[in-house]
Parts: structure tokens; C-alpha cells; sequence
């Protein structure tokens, strides 16, 4: 763990914002499940419990020229680049107002303000998408980086191979950042994917710099993150990142997890992500009692407010479905 | 007027591109000093280096998604997929991805892709080498599909892609790239996307064709004419935006149709021009609509069998025939 001693770089107020975003992450998905409950989101919702320290930590590092791309699992990697709690939870319920309109939903959160790339939903495709980003910034002389994020199970797919073999190839300037949290949907990595013990090491295999950190502490996250922009920053090429973690829900909304031993679970309860930054900034002397009790107040207000946002918001109009196929012309087959 | 080659054309417009615009950059399998697996970009390398004309590992999935990354992020690239065989290794990004990136950010992110790749059967290569899957990507809304049949086409039709902003499939044709046609006499030629070519006038039949096709639909047609059967000829050049209103008017006025199509024709693209014919132009028919199609078989390897499984001039001929004359 490191000390405050550790990050002189960073505030009071630094500090607590990531205590916020954390928070307001957690607070975000729980609404999102109870509107799920309530029938005002539909179809998949994966909710980012117990990772919260990943995204915080990591997105926390870019500039706002950097670039992201990332996998379904996508609410927390918006809320902490900075997407309104309105506009994600709008999405979520399908409304005009949604990031992107309603069309896209949970899986498929998209900003084109904020470089958010996207939420991809088909496992691994976004790997190549985001090769293909750094290759444009690269191609621009630009020193931009792109940081993508993907699961465990993403590595088991061809798609991986391909883009990380291109990225090491040419030298571009993305983040392969894996969230390893032990599970695909419902089967273990232990007994799907052979390095799953020494993941990051599978990058030696294309001579890529690559690292492992504790997905579950923001700061170890945010320190490595720096240290790694920098690199990729300057030109040193790319670089995988494995940090461990554990979804302390289901697969989604659907599962309840029960092919999970219960001390597995146990110690990865222990492990939270918030109540561990939360001691921390305690314990060094940072953060009272008082501080938290006003941020936990905030964050359940914008909760509720994103929520009321969303039930309140219009749906799209039926003349909307045929809008946005193309960019210059109508789609086919509009019925007349 | 100068004639060029389909492959000039295609390496003419290639260049016009990477000369008149910054953003463009080729990528592809063995594109680069080896000059492609159709020889299209002979001395590209050479010529604007190895930043513009990227020599991509064999992995057809990252040179489509990575083309789609470069395009968000505001290039214009043209990728090349060696032919459509190998495009099924791309499918995830051009089905799932390029196609459905703009509608499902609410419009906020457009793909300028061009995805070259080569269709078609007849250059004995076998079943796994010998596809035609462009009717398959034209059923997916977000992408535009495009088969120029000629080297005057190839040049207007290209044109006016790299003028879109959203995902194109330019399918060229195994056996045409050796044929010859005029080059377009104008500077700043363009076919546009969605405008069916009507070959050929006539007032018995419609003959209806895309990509090689509609060549040897015009063929057919050239010997219908000796024994007196006037044909339409149509090649579609385009199938996604599809140019129905060509079609239908052309079957409203000869009241027959026969649709020719390389592809196996269960699930083939020709059923679409069925039922857009029988939708639009069922009280004109003076007879069923006909396909003459690729054979329900893997492609064979033995040249004799391979030519029995494609239509042929003749057998398109004998179709038509069959069509106007009841027999
Ligand atoms: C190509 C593909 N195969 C299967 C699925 C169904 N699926 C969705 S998420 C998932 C598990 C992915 O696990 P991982 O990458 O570790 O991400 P996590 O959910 O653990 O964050 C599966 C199998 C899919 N969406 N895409
Ligand atoms: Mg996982």
C-alpha cells in the first residue's frame, strides 16, 4: 500500500474525488439494478461492483485528448471519464435523452466529446477497434494514448491475438487493460485459460512491456497508469496491464453467481475497493467522518436525480428508429 | 478515348485517393513490395512508403477492426481483404461492428471505411476460394455494398465511396481484373451509389445481373437479339442501397424477369429481386420470375464441373428463351 507520503501530487481534493467517483459508481449500479428489478431497464445489465478502483484509477490518468475504448461492462469506465449519471442511467432505460439516444443501452455507451470509443458487446472486438484508434494517432504524429479495457475471457478470443501481435508490431500507442476477475459469463479462468495465474505474462509473447497490479486499490492502479502513459506517451510502444479484481455481483443482473465458493467470495468481500480506500484515507489522516457522510449525501442525491432523470425522460419517437444507419442517406426498406 | 484494364482501373483510383487525400492509407495482406495478391498495388510501397501502404500481419479481423478504430478517429482508410472468402474471419468487425458503430452511438461516430475484397467463382481454386458472399453483407443495414463489373464503373463507383462517410464493401471480380474497358473520358467522373446501368434496351425481357453477371447476362442477351427476343439488361452495380425502381420499371415494361446470379441461390441475393419484383410489379407479369443461379454444391475444383456449377451465357440464354417463348 502506498503512503499519502507516496502521492504528494495529489490534494485533499483529488483525493476524495476518487472517493466520490467510487462511490458514486457503486451507488450508480445499485440504482441500476433496482430499475432493472422495477422493469425500467431491460434486456443485459452488467453492473461493475467491486471494480470500481480500475476504472477511477486508471481514467483517472488520461488526458482529455486520450482516447478510450472498453467491453459491455462499461458503466463505471463512463461515469469516470466523466458522462453525466443523467445521460448513462437515460440510456440504460432506453430514452431519448441517453448518451446516445436510447440505441445503443447499456452495452454500448458512446461520447464522442469525451473520446469515449465505446462500450463493445461482442467479446474481444474492441481490442482491434482500439488498435486502430492508436494507428490513427500514430499515423497523425499525435502523442495521444488509447487505453482499452477488457475481461479475462477476452483473451481467449482470436481477436486478442490479432490485435495485440499488430499493436506490438507496429508500435502503437495503446493499453491493453485486462480486468481480471477470475470469471468469463459463469465458468472459472481457472479452468479456461491456462495462464490465468500469470496473465500479464502472455504479452512476453509479443514482446510487449506488461505489468499486474491490484485492480482493487485505486491508488496502486493510478501510480502504475502514470508510469505507463508516459512510457506510452514517448513513443515506447504498447503495453498490457492485467489487474486483479472480482465482480462482487453476478455475471449480470440475471445470475446470481451461486457456482462460487463462499470464500472466494468472502475474501474478495473483504477486498472492496471502496471500504479499503475509505480506511486508507482515514488511517493516513485524510479524510473525517464527516467528509465521507457529505459525499455518500451528494452521491445518493445524484442517484436519485439520474434515476428521476431517466423514468421523467421521454422515450425516443417512432420516426427515430430509421434515424442514424448512415450518415448521408436514408436506410432501405423505410416503410412508405 | 483510352480502354484500360478493371486492374488499372482499380490501382488508378487507388492512387487518385492516397494522392488527393492525406487521410487515406491502404492496409491489407501482402500489399506492400509484393504488390497484392491481384497485383493492384505493384509499386505503391515505392511510391508513398510504408506509413500509407501498410503490409498487415494475415489477420483479416484487426485489418477491418483497426480500419474501423483509424476511421472513428478521423482517417479515411481503405482496407483490403485478400478475397470475400476470408472476409467470414472479418465478419465480427464488419457486421457487428462497422456497421453498427454510427446507428448505435446515436449518430455520433461515422466510419469512413472502404473494404475492398474479390468475389467470384471460375479461377479453379476450389471450394473454400470460390465464394460470392456479397448478397449476405448487402442484407445488413449501416453497410453500403458495391460490385463494379467494369473498369469505367470501378473508377465512378470508387469515386463516389471514398465521397460517403460510412462503411463500404467495394467488391471486385476474380475474373475481371485481365478485362478491358473504356477509361470514363471525364476528369471527375462519378457513378453513383444506388443507380442501376441499364446495359441494353429491349422490350421482351429483363435480364438482371451485378459484378460478372451482368456481363454475361449482357452476353446472353447479345445472342437473344440475333433470334429476334429484344432484352433489358440491368446490372445492378450497386446492391445495398438496391436500385429497385430501375428494376420494377424495366420488368413493368417487358412483363418477364430472370434474375442471374453467381451465388448458390437458396438464401442468394436474386430471391431479394424476386420479391421486390413481385411486390412492385406483380400485376405486369406474363410469367413467374426466373433465376438461373450457382449450382447447390461446394464449389468443385475439376474445370468441367466448375463451369457446370455457374451460370453460363448459354445457360442464360436458354433461360430467357424458355421465359419469352414458353418453352
Ligand atoms: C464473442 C462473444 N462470445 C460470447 C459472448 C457472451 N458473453 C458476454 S460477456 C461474456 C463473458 C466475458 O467475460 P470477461 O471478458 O472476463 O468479462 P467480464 O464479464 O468478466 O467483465 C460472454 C461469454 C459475447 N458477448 N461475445
Ligand atoms: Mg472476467
Amino acid at each position: 500500500m502506498l503512503k499519502a507520503a507516496d502521492v504528494p501530487d495529489l490534494t485533499k481534493d483529488d483525493l476524495l474525488g476518487f472517493y466520490r467517483q467510487m462511490k458514486l459508481i457503486r451507488e450508480f449500479e445499485r440504482e441500476s439494478e433496482r430499475q432493472y428489478t422495477r422493469g425500467n431497464i431491460k434486456g443485459f445489465l452488467h453492473v461493475y461492483n467491486g471494480e470500481e478502483a480500475i476504472a477511477v484509477g486508471a481514467i483517472n490518468t488520461l488526458r482529455e485528448d486520450d482516447y478510450i475504448v472498453t467491453h459491455y461492462r462499461d458503466h463505471g469506465q463512463a461515469l469516470a471519464r466523466g458522462m453525466g449519471s443523467k445521460e448513462v442511467m437515460a440510456e440504460l432505460m432506453g430514452k431519448a435523452t441517453g448518451c446516445s439516444n436510447g440505441k445503443g443501452g447499456s452495452m454500448h455507451l458512446f461520447s464522442s466529446d469525451l473520446n469515449f470509443m465505446g462500450g463493445y458487446a461482442i467479446v474481444g472486438g474492441q481490442l482491434c477497434i482500439a488498435a486502430g484508434i492508436a494507428l490513427a494517432v500514430q499515423y497523425r504524429g499525435d502523442d495521444q494514448v488509447v487505453l482499452c479495457f477488457f475481461g479475462d475471457g477476452a483473451v481467449n478470443e482470436g481477436e486478442f491475438h490479432e490485435a495485440m501481435n499488430l499493436a506490438a508490431i507496429w508500435n502503437l500507442p495503446v493499453i491493453f487493460f485486462c480486468e481480471h476477475n477470475l470469471y468469463g459469463m459463469g465458468a472459472s479462468s481457472k479452468e479456461t485459460l491456462v495462464m490465468w495465474d500469470s496473465l500479464h505474462e502472455m504479452a512476453a509473447a509479443y514482446g510487449m512491456d506488461r505489468y499486474e497490479v491490484d485492480g482493487n486499490d485505486v491508488l496502486e492502479v493510478r501510480d502504475l497508469m502514470q508510469r505507463i502513459n508516459a512510457d506510452v506517451r514517448a513513443g515506447k510502444g504498447p503495453a498490457f496491464v492485467v489487474a486483479r479484481t472480482y465482480r462482487l455481483r453476478g455475471h449480470s443482473v440475471a445470475d446470481p453467481a451461486d457456482y462460487r465458493p463462499d470464500d472466494e467470495v468472502q475474501y474478495w468481500e473483504s477486498q472492496d475497493p471502496i471500504p479499503r480506500f475509505r480506511d486508507w484515507l482515514t488511517e493516513e489522516g485524510i479524510a473525517t467522518v464527516e467528509d465521507f457522510d457529505e459525499i455518500d449525501a451528494s452521491v445518493d442525491e445524484e442517484v436519485v436525480i439520474a434515476a428521476e432523470f431517466g423514468e421523467s425522460s421521454p422515450w425516443p419517437e417512432p420516426a427515430d428508429l430509421y434515424d442514424g444507419v448512415y450518415t448521408d442517406r436514408p436506410t432501405e426498406g423505410i416503410p412508405t | 478515348m483510352s480502354v484500360i484494364t478493371y486492374r488499372e482501373a482499380v490501382s488508378s483510383v487507388l492512387r487518385e485517393a492516397l494522392d488527393e487525400d492525406e487521410r487515406v492509407f491502404l492496409m491489407g495482406e501482402d500489399i506492400g513490395p509484393y504488390g497484392g495478391a491481384f497485383a493492384v498495388t505493384q509499386g505503391f510501397t515505392e511510391k508513398y512508403g510504408k506509413k500509407r501502404i501498410k503490409d498487415s500481419p494475415l489477420a483479416e479481423s484487426v485489418i477491418v477492426g483497426a480500419g474501423v478504430g483509424a476511421a472513428m478517429a478521423g482517417l479515411r482508410p481503405v482496407v483490403e481483404l485478400m478475397t470475400i472468402n476470408f472476409s467470414l474471419l472479418a465478419m465480427d468487425q464488419i457486421v457487428n461492428h462497422a456497421a453498427k458503430i454510427r446507428y448505435m452511438s446515436g449518430g455520433q461516430f461515422s466510419i469512413p471505411l472502404i473494404i475492398r475484397t474479390v468475389t467470384g467463382a471460375g479461377a479453379s481454386v476450389g471450394a473454400t476460394h470460390s465464394q460470392s458472399f456479397e448478397g449476405m453483407y448487402a442484407s445488413i443495414p449501416g453497410l453500403t455494398v458495391v460490385t463494379p463489373a467494369t473498369p469505367s464503373d470501378v473508377i465512378g463507383l470508387f469515386r463516389s465511396c471514398r465521397e460517403l462517410n460510412d462503411p463500404v464493401l467495394f467488391v471486385e471480380h476474380i475474373l475481371l481484373y485481365g478485362t478491358r474497358g473504356e477509361a470514363p473520358s471525364v476528369g471527375d467522373y462519378r457513378v453513383p451509389i444506388g443507380k442501376a446501368d441499364v446495359r441494353r434496351s429491349g422490350k421482351d425481357i429483363t435480364l438482371c445481373g451485378y459484378s460478372r453477371m451482368a456481363n454475361v447476362a449482357e452476353q446472353a442477351a447479345g445472342i437473344l437479339a440475333q433470334e429476334g427476343i429484344e432484352a433489358d439488361v440491368i446490372d445492378l452495380r450497386t446492391l445495398r442501397p438496391l436500385d429497385s425502381e430501375t428494376l420494377v420499371n424495366s420488368v413493368k415494361k417487358t412483363h418477364r424477369a430472370l434474375m442471374v446470379e453467381e451465388t448458390t441461390r437458396i438464401g442468394g441475393f436474386a430471391g431479394e429481386l424476386v420479391s421486390q419484383i413481385q411486390e412492385d410489379a406483380f400485376d405486369y407479369l406474363d410469367a413467374p420470375v426466373a433465376r438461373v443461379a450457382g449450382a447447390e454444391v461446394p464449389m468443385p475444383y475439376s474445370y468441367p464441373l466448375e463451369m457446370a456449377a455457374i451460370p453460363s451465357v448459354d445457360a442464360v440464354a436458354a433461360a430467357a428463351r424458355k421465359l419469352v417463348n414458353g418453352s
